[in-house]
């Protein structure tokens, strides 16, 4: 190996959404930091469909953007098409999606990479880690290189022991058309890491020119759009639609005949797959009684024919694609410029992990994203941002970050992965959290941005910015409790219509909000003056006043917790010394290994009673 | 748990006893004292202070029970929480309606043993207990469990992991909503929802209906023989325990003491109270007897209220039927061989009454298919299912999981949003997991992936 000269603080395995964001944050925090990729024609590349956000994805891009990561920034730079999903529910679940140019969104992600202070961007593949005593400090490359770096981020995505399925015929592959990485997983197998293996898929994409848009239905996005990030004022580039289409009963035939061929259904794959993103063969086989499947048809960008067919993904042989695809009403003609594939990769199970996504075995090695056995941008580049943020605090020897389940769906996703560990790809839904009515996407920055800064993530001016809309939100929420509505100084029409013509007592308009059928803008009616600040501070005030009981509420619940969430279970705890524990609880506890009491009650299978003993045991052991 | 949420138990043994008390421990102590107790002479309550006063339920504000009653703030009492001791009587339905209500004023049942541990988490009591504490809430727990177990082939665990499943399939639903809204599912189908949660409701009204029944089976009832002197309570005691256990005499007032037997009737653990005649008595020893029994008919759960038929009703029988009105009651009319005299005075017919001989032996079977009846209500008795519901948790945890599918069922109606819907859902399961075992985010996740073709 030639030893490269220069000292890294963190050095970076990988390019995608993880990697990018935790190059960027160590840099940021003023690390010199290295980021390794395969490709560097890839950086940011959206592998599968051409979108950001969506249900419970869209908060952890608001988080990330509120604590200073780049996603949000990024799609609102080069998004296409905007929509705020769940509109006539309540604000806790309304989520943001937008679907991107998708190589505008990489060349853009790789120009701030490239304009970024401390950060190398090299080629290289690596092969394995350097290891000193059970503590990293560089990784060998391929070419014969070794770098050192006082911590290391692995985010390798689908690269390793990448093997692509199409029909009974596979090869490997990182992705369709890039190496797959050989000999990283073996080197973590060597050191003792458990590697199990996943799958995933993508549909085919279609040449635009062979489809008959006529005959689809076009889904438009919100007008105007609303972007992701709090930075952004508004969204410049065209906006176009996606149209809607639907498999047929022929379809599902074409489907059926090509099973004998499917490598899911021969048993060729063995990595499980998302149950949540099952491929067109599953959908057909599990749910016969359905005549026809929805898909959206999306652009994969501006400047391009390309069209990704969303929920359509298979690994079914080529031949069966093309005529599955022409099934369909309106794509008769289609041509496949891409083929649909599953993809097969290596995962180091994160029940091997800590809480800061340093792995329990090798210090200051970090992981994040689809190597902790997740799927999608989102979820892995909330866990890059979280990993580079932990290797720079780690290189400073600072304290560690950790977001609580009642702080942030990157704490929610990162707890559950780290307590319960995973079998298949692990998707973020909102009902995995228990604090839903808090971590909403409107108030992402109320809950993020102040830690954001404090690390040296977010800017002075954002910061600013954030400051004058929480003293806005305060001033305007202290306004509506104190100010009375008058009967006697209102038009009795505006009485009328506000229900108020018999009440003889004056109402605060707090008060008048809380009911369901007042809204923020019917104030402005009645008080011009409610009007004077920002539709974004109108939005969170209307928002915490209608929410309030329930939030309250969710604030309770969160207090009771606090006591087991901050009791802290040694990672050494013996828990075969304690003699109250059955010997099932006893195998979980150690199988998982919680750190903190809260964890403890998560693991399923470990009852009140047993979590009730072990809060007994800590305090006698600790403090005995 | 570790959670700081306040607690209640009973926590003298169970059944005998004139007195027991319940502790309540935890923030909430205080509020829910002022609650359900209602001084006999108004003002506040201060730390380490007895107050007098009557145990009322807020929700009917019918008085349960006349109670002694002290609170100790924090952090000067057994847990180094707020912690509130009521001492009422301990009748066996009495001690647990007095419970009942201050669980629906927000205390959660305590977990075996939780008392303990929470004295210890704060620093109250020494590291040396701690394995013991172990050791007994295992114990508990362990019993739990075997019972659970013991049952889990019976219809009633069916019944509640019937519940279980039809709130898990609801949530799901509204689940899928929220988390699902580009797929197109079918569209969101209210009453399907209402109609599982109404289903869930139903259940567990039965399942309540049935609790006092399952507790008696488990506890016994006590069931008090009153009557003025030389009606026959004593030969009335020796013919339904079949021995000659109390001394029989014809001289007025040969009971002094109390007697007390248990004896089974229609399979029901029966605790029978003979007492002293009541009347105007001048004899010192037997005033004192006869206000032992007077003392005894408030925790009594049945009053046997025995006249002599072949005498007229006279100022004693009604200075009898005075002291237990406020009781539930069985006439019994005693010597019905002999020449009936007796004519029950008007405010007394609404009473079962049965005619017996206690010489001749008619209508013995009559009375204890009766006071068998007054507790079971005529349904016919699995005691195998009924001693499961019998424990104050199952019903405890019913209960709460009511109000809350009732919440839903209104908040339905409203309509609510569907993340709020299923904030009802979600807690229903969580209380009721405490009877059926959790429900985990991936089972609501599964069930959506089982019935419905949801992502891309």
């Amino acid at each position: 190996m030639i030893a490269y000269d220069k000292q890294y603080d963190v050095i970076v395995t990988g390019a995608g959404h993880a990697g990018c964001e935790a190059a960027l944050a160590a840099a940021r925090m003023g690390c010199t930091t290295l980021l390794l990729t395969i490709n560097i024609d890839a950086v940011a590349l959206m592998s599968c469909n051409p979108a950001i956000g969506g249900q419970a994805k869209g908060h952890i891009v608001r988080e990330i953007d509120a604590l200073g990561g780049e996603m949000g920034k990024n799609i609102d730079a080069t998004g296409i098409q905007y929509r705020v999903l769940n509109m006539r529910k309540g604000p806790a679940v309304r989520a943001s999606r937008a679907q991107a140019d998708k190589q505008l969104y990489r060349l853009r992600m790789k120009a701030v990479l490239e304009n970024q202070a401390h950060l190398d961007i090299k080629q290289a593949e690596v092969i394995r880690l350097v290891i000193d005593r059970d503590e990293v400090s560089g990784v060998d490359t391929k070419a014969g290189v070794r770098f050192y770096g006082k911590t290391v981020i692995l985010t390798t995505g689908t690269f390793m022991k990448g093997l692509i399925h199409i029909g009974l015929i596979n090869y490997p592959g990182g992705r369709a058309g890039d190496l797959p990485s050989d000999g990283l997983s073996d080197n973590l197998r060597d050191l003792g890491f458990e590697i199990g293996r996943l799958k995933t898929g993508t549909p085919a994409r279609l040449d635009g020119r062979t489809i008959d848009f006529t005959r689809l239905e076009p889904q438009f996005g919100d007008n105007p759009p609303k972007p992701f990030s709090f930075s952004t004022v508004s969204i410049t580039r065209p906006q176009v639609p996606c149209y809607i289409a639907y498999t047929n009963r022929r379809s599902h035939e074409i489907i059926r005949s090509g099973l004998d061929r499917s490598p899911l259904y021969a048993g060729i794959i063995e990595g499980i797959g998302p149950r949540y993103c099952p491929s067109i063969e599953d959908k057909v086989v599990r749910f016969p009684e359905k005549d026809r499947h929805q898909t959206f048809i999306e652009p994969e960008g501006l400047n391009t024919v390309e069209y990704y067919p969303s929920g359509l993904s298979t690994s079914l042989p080529i031949d069966v694609q093309w005529a599955f695809y022409r099934s369909i009403e309106g794509l008769e003609k289609v041509e496949i410029m891409r083929p649909a594939y599953a993809i097969e990769y290596d995962y180091a199970d994160p029940v091997q992990l800590q809480v800061t996504l340093e792995t329990i075995k090798i210090r200051n090695l970090y992981h994040a994203g689809q190597i902790n056995g997740t799927s999608g941008y989102e979820e892995a580049a909330g866990q890059g941002l979280i990993a580079g943020i932990n290797a720079a605090l780690k290189v400073k020897g600072k304290e560690q970050l950790v977001l609580a389940r009642n702080e942030a769906y990157i704490g929610v996703m990162i707890d559950d992965l780290v307590t319960m560990g995973t079998k298949e790809p692990y998707r973020m839904f909102t009902s995995r959290a228990e604090y839903r009515l808090l971590l909403r996407e409107d108030n992402a920055d109320l809950r993020l941005r102040e830690m954001g800064y404090r690390l040296g993530l977010v800017s002075q001016d954002d910061y600013q910015q954030f400051v004058t809309k929480r003293i806005a939100i305060d001033v305007q929420l202290e306004k509506l409790h104190k100010t009375k509505l008058l009967p006697s100084e209102v038009t009795p029409e505006l009485l009328k219509d506000f229900d108020l013509s018999g009440i003889q007592n004056s109402i605060t308009f707090e008060q008048l909000l809380k009911r369901p059928d007042v809204t923020y803008a019917d104030l402005k009616r009645l008080d011009q003056s409610f009007g004077d600040v920002s539709i974004a501070v109108q939005e969170q005030v209307e928002i915490q006043v209608k929410y309030k009981g329930y939030v309250d509420r969710q604030l309770e619940q969160v207090k009771r917790m606090a006591k087991m969430e901050g009791a802290r279970i040694p990672l050494s705890f013996d828990y075969a010394s304690i003699s109250g524990l059955t010997a099932e609880v006893r195998e979980k506890l150690t199988q998982f290994r919680p750190t903190t009491l809260g964890q403890a009650s998560r693991i399923p299978g470990v009852t009140p009673a047993a979590v009730a003993i072990l809060s007994i045991a800590l305090k006698t052991k600790i403090e005995g | 748990m570790y959670l700081e949420d306040t607690i209640a138990a009973i926590s003298t043994p169970a059944g005998e006893g004139g007195i027991g008390v319940i502790r309540i421990s935890g923030s909430a102590s205080l509020s829910i004292l002022k609650a359900v107790f209602k001084r006999k002479y108004d003002g506040g309550f201060q730390s380490h202070r007895f107050y007098y006063g009557d145990i009322v339920s807020p929700q009917t504000t019918t008085t349960i029970d006349e109670a002694l009653a002290v609170y100790m703030q924090a952090p000067r009492s057994f847990t180094r929480e707020d912690v509130v001791e009521i001492q009422c009587h301990s009748g066996t339905l009495i001690i647990q309606q007095v419970l009942a209500v201050i669980l629906l004023c927000g205390a959660r049942l305590a977990d075996p043993g939780e008392f303990t541990r929470r004295a210890f988490l704060n620093g109250r009591i020494d590291l040396l207990q701690a394995e013991a504490i172990i050791d007994m809430i295992r114990a508990k727990t362990d019993t739990a469990v075997a019972v659970a177990r013991q049952q889990s082939d019976g219809s009633l665990s069916a019944a509640l992991f019937k519940v279980r499943d039809l709130i898990r399939r609801a949530l799901a639903l509204v689940e899928a909503y929220v988390d699902f809204p580009e797929d197109d599912m079918v569209a969101k189908d209210a009453d399907c929802l209402r109609q599982q949660i109404n289903d869930s409701l139903s259940i567990i009204s039965d399942l309540v209906a049935t609790f006092d029944e399952g507790r008696v089976i488990r506890e016994g009832v006590s069931v008090l023989i009153a009557g003025k002197p030389n009606v026959g309570k004593s030969s009335l005691l020796n013919t339904l325990l079949k021995e000659k256990r109390a001394i029989v005499t014809a001289i007025p007032g040969t009971t002094r003491d109390l007697i007390e037997e248990v004896v089974n009737i229609d399979g029901l653990p029966v605790k029978l109270l003979d007492t002293a005649g009541i009347c105007t008595s001048e004899d010192t020893v037997e005033r004192e007897g006869i206000a032992l029994a007077l003392g005894r008919i408030a925790s009594a759960d049945l009053v046997l209220y025995v006249l002599d038929a072949s005498r007229s009703f006279d100022a004693d029988d009604q200075f009898v039927a005075e002291s237990i009105k406020q009781s539930k009651i069985i006439i019994v009319l005693n010597k019905s061989d002999l020449a009936s005299e007796i004519r029950l005075p008007s405010s007394l017919l609404s009473y079962p009454a049965i005619a017996i001989s206690t010489l001749s032996l008619t209508g013995i079977e009559q009375l204890k298919h009766q006071i068998a009846l007054t507790f079971l209500h005529g349904k016919a008795v699995d005691s195998r299912e009924l001693i499961l519901l019998s424990k104050s948790r199952h019903r405890d945890t019913l209960l709460r999981v009511k109000i809350l599918l009732s919440d839903f069922i209104e908040h339905c109606a409203i309509p609510l949003p569907d993340e709020l819907l299923a904030l009802d859902l979600r807690d229903a399961l969580d209380v009721l997991g405490q009877v059926t075992g959790e429900t985990t985010p991936d089972d609501i996740l599964n069930l959506i992936f089982e019935q419905f073709c949801v992502g891309k």
